[in-house]
């Protein structure tokens, strides 16, 4: 793959988060490539989720920090990860659920746009003009991810997948340089899967670096380029796919000493 | 597109405007009182619609509001009566009263701003009390509020030479001052719905119902939560000064009392009965909460009569008992309020069967 050759997006230097007595995560370096799908895996507790929020700012990591598109990033200051381009979903899907659908993808662009109260009170023409793009954008986003049929539904009853979907689609509205994506194939089954990564793949090829957090090995190994393994909060392996499945200690973590 | 619910059709707009302009003087045949009482209404609605922003769209529990009423209601009573011997213009004291009022809102909404829920309608009722507290207690050493006696003898508004106290003849009909405010009142009231329905389908607005919804998700698609939070109270606030203004105006007379914590909860209520975050169903909540309440204080004393031939039970305290029970049946068999959105409607149906 030539992503192995590209310039460095995120490097993450020495992070580390305790909790109590807890180490979460302790000095985890690692880097991700613009371009690639970069999977992090690890046995529940190990700290993937940890380190996602260090990272987008809703943690203020114990040590070290991130090197984000070659300034370091602000820890405790999500509202601002975003605007430098990291978008990310959640875990337990977080949405805005008494928003429909579209709103909750126009809610996205809030970070591209700048209209504020006295706009909104007038409706210039330069509002309209942002408002219309807004909603322009949010419309093709739900056309990417194939929810537009659910657009004017309010997002808590959509389906579990759409729900994921449109999770996404939010994201994509900030305009990331990265999507993290926190374990987006939980509770999936085969279809939904197979869905979800040509989706993924799709987004990739469009130009958007992919870090993903996930369970489903067999789809971490056939997607991602690179595959990091946490272990107590502690890095074990960063390597391509081939090399991380061989290795014993990613055996032993996940099936047990 | 999405367009204000009321403004659909011409007709629909004819139809409406000549109710909105023939109800004073219907009101007016019951005399005067009714007038008022519809002068009320109307005031509340602007008010209901300003804690609609902090409340329905931002999700921020204020039980407080009625501070920023009494600021608004205060600084127009101080500064256009004989207590201080200023008579300033309406011009002057209205932007004046909600800029402070503003203030008032940044000052509430800096401290609580991590505050969510139960923690943040605690504080706000006790920010609430404390300026009505100091309203009570400002007389001495020196007197700016007058203390509990309030202030008496606040200037009208007025445009010019054009009062809007006492009657006047405008193009050969007769118009009393109650009526005169009324149109003033429609006319604010409709600018504020104006307002409302363009803050909703805005940038703003939708960032404000993102953070009600899910505080974290807001914050990692980048909204500021802190400063869209501090808007949404100044805002909300600045509303209430202006309606505060036009209260002491119309009243002519100001005190503490108007501003307990049993208004801030009959517009919390408002809001909450008509339909949290749905301008029509907050405005319904408004109109129908002034106005029961009087139907019932001069309908059940005669009725009592008419049916048992002597009152049973003191009008004033069976008015209460009846209002109270209407409020928990509404929101027994109608959660969502009176007039939901068509959204939540849809969703409660579905859930309903």
């Amino acid at each position: 793959m030539s992503a192995n050759l590209s310039p460095l997006l995120l490097e993450a230097k020495a992070v580390a988060k305790h909790f109590g007595g807890v180490k979460a995560l302790q000095e985890v370096s690692l880097s991700i490539r613009r371009g690639e799908i970069y999977g992090l895996i690890g046995p529940n507790g190990a700290g993937k989720t940890t380190f996602f929020n260090c990272m987008t700012g809703l943690y203020v990591p114990d040590g070290g920090g991130f090197v984000f598109d070659g300034t370091p990033l602000v820890a405790d200051a999500p509202d601002k990860a975003a605007g430098r381009g990291i978008a990310r979903t959640f875990q337990n899907i977080r949405l805005f659920g008494n928003m429909t659908a579209l709103e909750n993808v126009m809610v996205g662009r809030h970070v591209r746009t700048g209209a504020g109260v006295l706009g909104a009170m007038f409706r210039n023409a330069a509002t309209r003009a942002e408002e219309a793009a807004i909603r322009q954008r949010a419309i093709d986003l739900l056309h990417y991810v194939r929810i537009e049929e659910r657009a004017d539904d309010l997002a808590r009853n959509l389906s579990y997948g759409d729900q994921r979907r449109l999770e996404i689609a939010r994201a994509l509205a900030t305009d990331p340089k990265l999507l993290c994506l926190d374990e987006p194939a939980a509770g999936m089954n085969a279809t939904e899967t197979e869905q979800l990564r040509d989706l993924i793949e799709g987004i990739r090829r469009d130009g958007t670096t992919i870090l993903l957090i996930e369970h489903d090995v067999k789809l971490v190994m056939g997607l991602c380029d690179r595959v990091a393994v946490l272990d107590y909060g502690a890095l074990v392996i960063e390597d391509v796919p081939a090399v991380v499945q061989k290795d014993q200690r990613v055996i032993e973590a996940y099936l047990g000493a | 597109m999405k367009k204000g619910q009321f403004f659909r059709s011409m007709p629909g707009i004819g139809l409406a405007a000549a109710l909105l302009i023939a109800l004073p003087f219907v009101a007016a045949l019951g005399g005067q009182a009714w007038v008022r009482i519809l002068d009320f209404a109307i005031l509340y609605v602007f008010l209901a619609l300003g804690l609609n922003i902090v409340v329905g769209l931002a999700g921020l529990l204020d039980l407080g509001y009625i501070a920023f009423y009494a600021v608004g209601a205060y600084t127009w009573a101080l500064l256009a009566s004989p207590h201080f011997g200023l008579h300033w213009p309406i011009w002057a004291i209205l932007p004046l009263g909600a800029g402070l009022a503003c203030f008032a809102g940044v000052l509430l909404g800096s401290p609580t701003l991590k505050l969510r829920g139960d923690y943040l309608a605690i504080v706000t009722l006790g920010f609430g009390e404390i300026v009505r507290i100091f309203l009570n207690n400002l007389n001495a050493p020196i007197n700016v509020t007058n203390g509990p006696q309030g202030i008496t003898l606040i200037d009208p508004v007025s445009f010019g030479a054009f009062k809007f106290s006492g009657a006047t003849q405008i193009l050969g009909v007769s118009l009393s001052g109650p009526q005169k405010y009324y149109f003033l009142l429609v006319a604010l009231a409709i600018l504020v719905i104006i307002i409302n329905v363009r803050l909703q389908n805005s940038r703003v607005g939708r960032a404000w119902q993102a953070i009600r919804e899910d505080e974290i998700a807001a914050k990692a698609i980048g909204i500021n939560t802190r400063n869209l939070k501090l808007l949404a109270f100044a805002m909300g606030a600045s509303f209430g000064g202006v309606a505060g203004g036009i209260f002491s105006a119309m009243q002519g007379f100001v005190s503490p009392e108007s501003f307990s914590l049993i208004e801030s909860i009959m517009i919390l209520a408002m809001v909450v009965l008509g339909g949290m975050g749905h301008i029509p169903g907050v405005i319904l909540g408004a109109v129908l909460l002034t106005v029961l309440p009087e139907v019932l204080r001069y309908g059940v004393g005669p009725l009592q009569m008419a049916v048992f031939g002597k009152m049973l039970v003191d009008p004033e305290s069976l008015r209460m008992l009846i209002f109270g029970l209407a409020l928990v049946l509404v929101m027994r068999f109608k959660p969502a309020g009176l007039w939901p959105s068509p959204e939540r409607q849809r969703e409660l149906q579905e859930t309903g069967k």
